[in-house]
C-alpha cells in the first residue's frame, strides 16, 4: 500500500487533545509562528476540562495576602508526599498566577472579591484560599475562554479526529496516523513535533468520573513509540463521587462542597474525619468541631477542618467507614452542606451540584445530605518528560497536562490540575518551538509504518466474527475495579496482572460490525489497545512499589517507607514486553528542599531566599 | 421492567426508525438506555456524548419531539407505557443515527469579533465588581448543546442560517457586549451580519435551555434595544451624524 491515497495534512506541530493543556499548547505554538494543528476525539470545547468544578490554584493572594508561590509549592510537595518532580512543582507554583491573569485578559470572568479582584476559595491541602473559580463551573469558563481565543490565532482545529499511532523517522517523531470519526477515513499528519495532551485513562475503571474519551490514548501511543511512563501506580480516587442512582455512580461531586463548609458524616451521624487526621498534618488541622466552625467563620487563627485533608486521606477514610458498617444506605458517606449553609448560599456557590443532584438523584442538597463515595478521577502518573521543556525521551515528542507525569507526585491537590494544564501547556509549546528551531534536515513518514497502523485498525472491521468490544471493555474495568483499586495487595495485583494478560487475547480478536463511518463499536475497539497498556502499566508499577504513599495504598506494606522517596517507577517497552523498574531520584536542590520542609511561620515571614 | 424505544437509524442519504427494547435500572436516563442498546443490539449506533452530567452539552437529541440532553432526561419522566422516540436534531444535517453535523455553529462563533480588553488600571489586576459580572456570568453558563439553535424557528423552519446566528451566538454576543472590560463595538454587526432583527421573541430557545439561561429576556432583547438606540433613535441618529458615532 502507498499512502499517497491517504489524506495528508502537514503542520510544524500537531497537538493531540483539545482540553486545557492542548489548547494552551497550541496557542503558544501559534504565538511562536509555527503552523499548528490540533486534533480532538470530541468536538471543540467538550474535553474533560469542562467538567472541572472547584477552581484553579494560583497564589494570587487576593483573599489572604499571606499566600505566595512558596506556600503553594510547599502545599503541592506535601500533598504529593514529596515524590513530585521538584522542578515541575516549582515552575507550576511560580507561573500559575500569570496563567490565571492571562485568562482574564482573554475574557474569562471569575467570581470577584469585595474589592473587585478575582475571588479565591479554600480547597483540600491548600493552606490559604487559593482557587480562582466561577461558582462550580470553573472548567467550563476556562475551556470556553481558551476555545474562543484560539479560534482567532490561526490554529487549524480538526474535530472528532482520533490519533491511532505515532510515526517515527529513526528516533525522531515525524507524524501521526489518525482517523476521522465522521467518515472512518484515515489521515496522516506529517509534523516536526507532536504534543500529547490526551488526559488520563480513567475509563479503565468501572467507577470513574471520566468520560468515554479517557482511554489512555497518549500513554499508549507514547509507550509504543518508545517513550517512558512514570509514577503510574498513583491513580487518584476522588473521595466524593455520586453513589446513587447506579447510572450516575462515579460522577464527580466537587471538593468545593467541603471547601465551602460541607462536612462528612457516617450513618451514626458522626463527623468521622476527626478520627483520620495523619500525624504529618495534625498540627495544621482542627481537632474539635468548634475550631473547625471558627475556621469556616473566617477566624485566621483557627486550623482547617479535617474534611479538607488531601484526597487520598479522605477517600480511604470513607472506604474504612463503609467497611466498618457505618456507611450510607448505598455504600458511601453523607456529605452535608444543607445544615451548614443557607439555601441561597448553596445555590449561588454550587449551582451545578444543586442541579446535578436535583435532576439525576432527585435530592435537594439545600435540604438533605448527599451520598458520596470514592471514584477514579485522575492519573498523577503519565508520560515522563523533561521538567522545563516537557519533551519525552523520544525527540520531537512532548506531553503536557494529565497525560504527563511527575508534577503531582503521589497525590494531586484539587485545583492543581487546571493550573497544571495551563502552565505546562504553555511550556510544552515553548519546548516544541525550541526543538523545531534546532531541527535540521527533512523528516519522513515511511509507507511501511503508516500502512501497518492502518491495517491493524481495519483488521477489526474485516474479521468475520470476534469479541464484542463493549464487553471486553467491561471485563477490563472489572479487573481493575477488583484488583487495582483504592487499597491494594501484592496478591491481588498479581492476580489482576494475570487477568489482564489473558484479556490481551480477547483484545486481539475484537470485531466491529458495519462500516467505519461514525461507528462507536469500532472506536471502542481501537481504544482498547491503549486501555490495556494503561491498565498493565498501573498494575505493574503498583506491584513493585512496596509501601503506601499518597494515592497508592498497599495493605501488605503499610505506611511510607524512607526508601520510597529514593526512586520513581519507570515503565517502558522492551522486546520481551513491558518493563517496570525503579529509577533513582536525584536529590532536590537545597533551596527548594528548604521551602518544602519549612514551617509555615518561616515562610510567612519570608525568611527564606530563592 | 422493560421499555420500548424507537430510534432513528441512518445517514445523510437514507434512514428509518427502528425498535429496541431495554431493561431498566433505577435512576436511568435516556443516554443509559442508548448505551445499553449499543452493547446489546447495535454496536455501531452513533450518539455523541461526553460528561454524562449535563456539563458538556454533547448529547442533544430530540426525545418525543422535544430537544433535550439525553444524559439529563430521566426515564421516570415518562409514563410507564410511553414509547420513547429518539431522533437527531432536525436543524442540522445528519451524519449518522443520532449524530448531526454542527460545524455551522463553529463557523458562526469564528465570525464574532473577539474580546478586546481595556488596559489594566494598576498595571497588574483588572477590577470588576460582582454586580458588573453577574449579568454576563449567566450567559457564560452556556454549554453549547445547541438545543436553542435546534428549536429556533428562524433556523429550524425557515432555514435562514445565512441571516441569523441563532440564540446561542446572540447570548455569546451579549456576553461580550456587556463584559465590563471589553471595548470592541459589535452593534453594527449584530444588526447587519448576525441578524438581531430576525428573532421574533417567541422564547422557544429559553424554554429548552438546560442551563435555564434567560436567553431572550436577558440576552437577545437587550441587544435588540442597543441596535434600536444606535440606528433608529432619532436623537441618537442626529448625535451620531454630528459626532461620528460611538467613540
Amino acid at each position: 500500500m502507498d499512502y499517497s491515497d491517504i489524506q495528508t495534512i502537514e503542520h510544524d506541530v500537531l497537538v493531540v487533545g483539545a482540553g486545557g493543556a492542548g489548547i494552551r499548547a497550541a496557542i503558544e505554538c501559534a504565538e511562536k509562528g509555527l503552523s499548528t494543528g490540533i486534533i480532538s476525539k470530541s468536538l471543540l470545547g467538550k474535553a474533560h476540562t469542562v467538567m472541572a468544578e472547584g477552581g484553579i490554584a494560583a497564589s494570587l493572594g487576593n483573599v489572604d495576602s499571606r499566600d505566595s508561590w512558596k506556600v503553594h509549592f510547599r502545599d503541592t510537595m506535601r500533598g504529593g508526599k514529596f515524590l513530585n518532580q521538584w522542578r515541575m512543582a516549582e515552575l507550576h507554583a511560580k507561573q500559575a498566577p500569570d496563567r490565571v491573569r492571562e485568562l482574564e485578559e482573554w475574557g474569562a470572568v471569575f467570581d470577584r472579591t469585595d474589592k473587585g479582584l478575582i475571588n479565591q476559595r479554600n480547597f483540600g491541602g491548600h493552606r490559604y484560599p487559593r482557587l480562582a473559580h466561577v461558582g462550580d463551573r470553573t472548567g467550563l469558563e476556562i475551556i470556553r475562554t481558551l476555545q474562543d481565543f484560539c479560534v482567532h490565532q490561526g490554529i487549524s482545529t480538526h474535530m472528532e479526529c482520533t490519533g491511532l499511532d505515532l510515526v517515527l523517522d529513526g528516533d525522531k517523531v515525524s507524524g501521526l496516523v489518525g482517523y476521522w470519526r465522521e467518515t472512518g477515513r484515515f489521515v496522516l499528519f506529517k509534523t516536526k513535533a507532536i504534543i500529547l495532551a490526551t488526559g488520563g485513562g480513567g475509563k479503565a475503571w468501572k467507577v470513574t468520573s471520566n468520560s468515554w474519551e479517557y482511554t489512555g490514548d497518549g500513554l499508549g501511543m507514547a509507550y509504543r513509540a518508545g517513550a517512558e511512563l512514570i509514577d503510574m501506580e498513583f491513580t487518584q480516587f476522588h473521595p466524593t463521587g455520586m453513589v446513587w442512582p447506579p447510572s450516575v455512580k462515579g460522577i464527580l461531586v466537587t471538593e468545593g462542597v467541603r471547601g465551602d463548609g460541607g462536612i462528612l458524616l457516617n450513618s451514626e451521624g458522626e463527623r468521622f474525619m476527626f478520627n483520620y487526621i495523619p500525624k504529618k498534618f495534625a498540627s495544621e488541622t482542627a481537632d474539635t468541631e468548634a475550631e473547625a466552625s471558627r475556621w469556616l467563620d473566617g477566624d485566621r487563627e483557627a486550623r482547617r477542618p479535617p474534611e479538607l485533608l488531601t484526597r487520598d486521606v479522605v477517600a480511604r477514610a470513607i472506604k474504612k467507614e463503609v467497611e466498618a458498617g457505618r456507611g450510607s444506605p448505598n455504600g458511601g458517606a453523607f456529605l452535608d452542606i444543607a445544615s451548614r449553609r443557607p439555601a441561597e448560599f448553596i445555590k449561588k456557590k454550587l449551582p451545578s451540584m444543586y442541579h446535578q443532584f436535583k435532576e439525576l438523584a432527585e435530592i435537594d442538597i439545600t435540604e438533605k445530605p448527599m451520598e458520596v463515595g470514592p471514584t477514579l478521577h485522575y492519573f498523577m502518573g503519565g508520560i515522563r518528560v523533561n521538567s522545563d521543556s516537557q519533551q519525552t525521551n523520544v525527540p520531537g515528542l512532548f506531553a503536557c497536562g494529565e497525560c504527563a507525569g511527575g508534577m503531582h507526585g503521589a497525590n494531586r491537590l484539587g485545583g492543581n490540575s487546571l493550573s497544571d494544564l495551563l502552565v505546562f501547556g504553555k511550556l510544552a509549546g515553548d519546548g516544541a518551538a525550541n526543538y523545531i528551531n534546532s531541527l535540521t534536515g527533512q523528516l519522513n513518514c515511511s509507507n511501511e509504518e503508516v500502512s501497518k497502523i492502518i491495517k491493524e485498525a481495519t483488521d477489526i472491521l474485516n474479521r468475520e466474527e470476534g469479541k464484542n468490544p463493549y464487553l471486553v471493555h467491561e471485563e477490563l474495568q472489572n479487573i481493575l475495579q477488583s484488583y487495582v483499586s483504592i487499597v491494594r495487595t501484592g496478591e491481588e495485583l498479581a492476580l489482576g496482572l494475570d487477568e489482564l494478560q489473558k484479556l490481551k487475547a480477547d483484545i486481539a480478536e475484537v470485531f466491529a460490525h458495519a462500516s467505519a463511518q461514525y461507528n462507536p463499536g469500532w472506536n471502542e475497539a481501537l481504544d482498547l489497545k491503549n486501555l490495556i497498556v494503561t491498565a498493565e502499566a498501573v498494575t505493574r508499577a503498583a506491584l513493585i512499589r512496596e509501601e503506601s504513599r499518597g494515592a497508592h495504598t498497599r495493605l501488605d506494606f503499610e505506611g511510607e517507607h524512607d526508601d520510597g522517596l529514593k526512586y520513581n517507577i519507570v515503565i517502558k517497552k522492551t522486546e520481551s514486553g513491558m518493563s517496570a523498574e525503579k529509577v533513582r531520584r536525584e536529590d532536590p536542590p537545597v533551596e527548594l528542599a528548604d521551602i518544602a520542609y519549612a514551617s509555615l511561620e518561616e515562610l510567612e515571614g519570608d525568611n527564606l531566599g530563592a | 421492567m422493560e421499555r420500548n424505544f424507537i430510534i432513528w437509524r441512518g445517514n445523510s442519504k437514507k434512514g428509518e426508525f427502528k425498535n429496541y427494547t431495554v431493561k431498566l435500572e433505577p435512576g436511568m436516563v435516556v443516554l443509559d438506555a442508548i448505551h445499553r442498546i449499543q452493547v446489546e443490539h447495535a454496536n455501531d449506533l452513533a450518539v455523541r456524548w461526553n460528561c454524562k452530567a449535563g456539563k458538556c452539552g454533547s448529547c442533544g437529541v430530540e426525545i418525543n419531539g422535544r430537544p433535550k440532553l439525553a444524559c439529563m432526561t430521566r426515564m421516570n419522566e415518562f409514563t410507564p407505557d410511553e414509547v420513547i422516540t429518539v431522533q437527531p436534531l432536525k436543524t442540522f444535517p445528519v451524519i449518522k443515527d443520532l449524530v448531526t453535523d454542527v460545524s455551522w455553529n463553529y463557523e458562526q462563533n469564528k465570525m464574532i469579533p473577539p474580546f478586546k480588553p481595556r488596559e489594566k488600571k494598576n498595571g497588574k489586576d483588572h477590577v470588576m465588581y460582582r454586580r458588573d459580572v453577574e449579568r454576563i456570568q449567566e450567559f457564560r453558563k452556556c454549554i453549547e448543546c445547541y438545543l436553542c439553535q435546534d428549536v429556533c424557528h428562524v433556523l429550524r423552519d425557515q432555514d435562514k442560517k445565512e441571516k441569523f446566528v441563532g440564540p446561542r451566538f446572540m447570548i455569546r454576543l451579549a456576553s461580550l457586549e456587556m463584559h465590563p472590560l471589553d471595548r470592541e463595538d459589535r452593534i453594527p454587526k449584530i444588526k447587519n451580519e448576525f441578524g438581531s432583527g430576525m428573532c421574533n421573541i417567541t422564547r422557544c430557545c429559553t424554554d429548552v435551555c438546560p442551563e435555564h439561561i434567560q436567553i431572550t429576556d436577558n440576552g437577545i432583547i437587550p441587544l435588540k434595544e442597543r441596535v434600536v438606540d444606535r440606528f433608529y433613535d432619532p436623537v441618537m441618529w442626529v448625535f451620531n451624524k454630528l459626532f461620528g458615532g460611538r467613540s
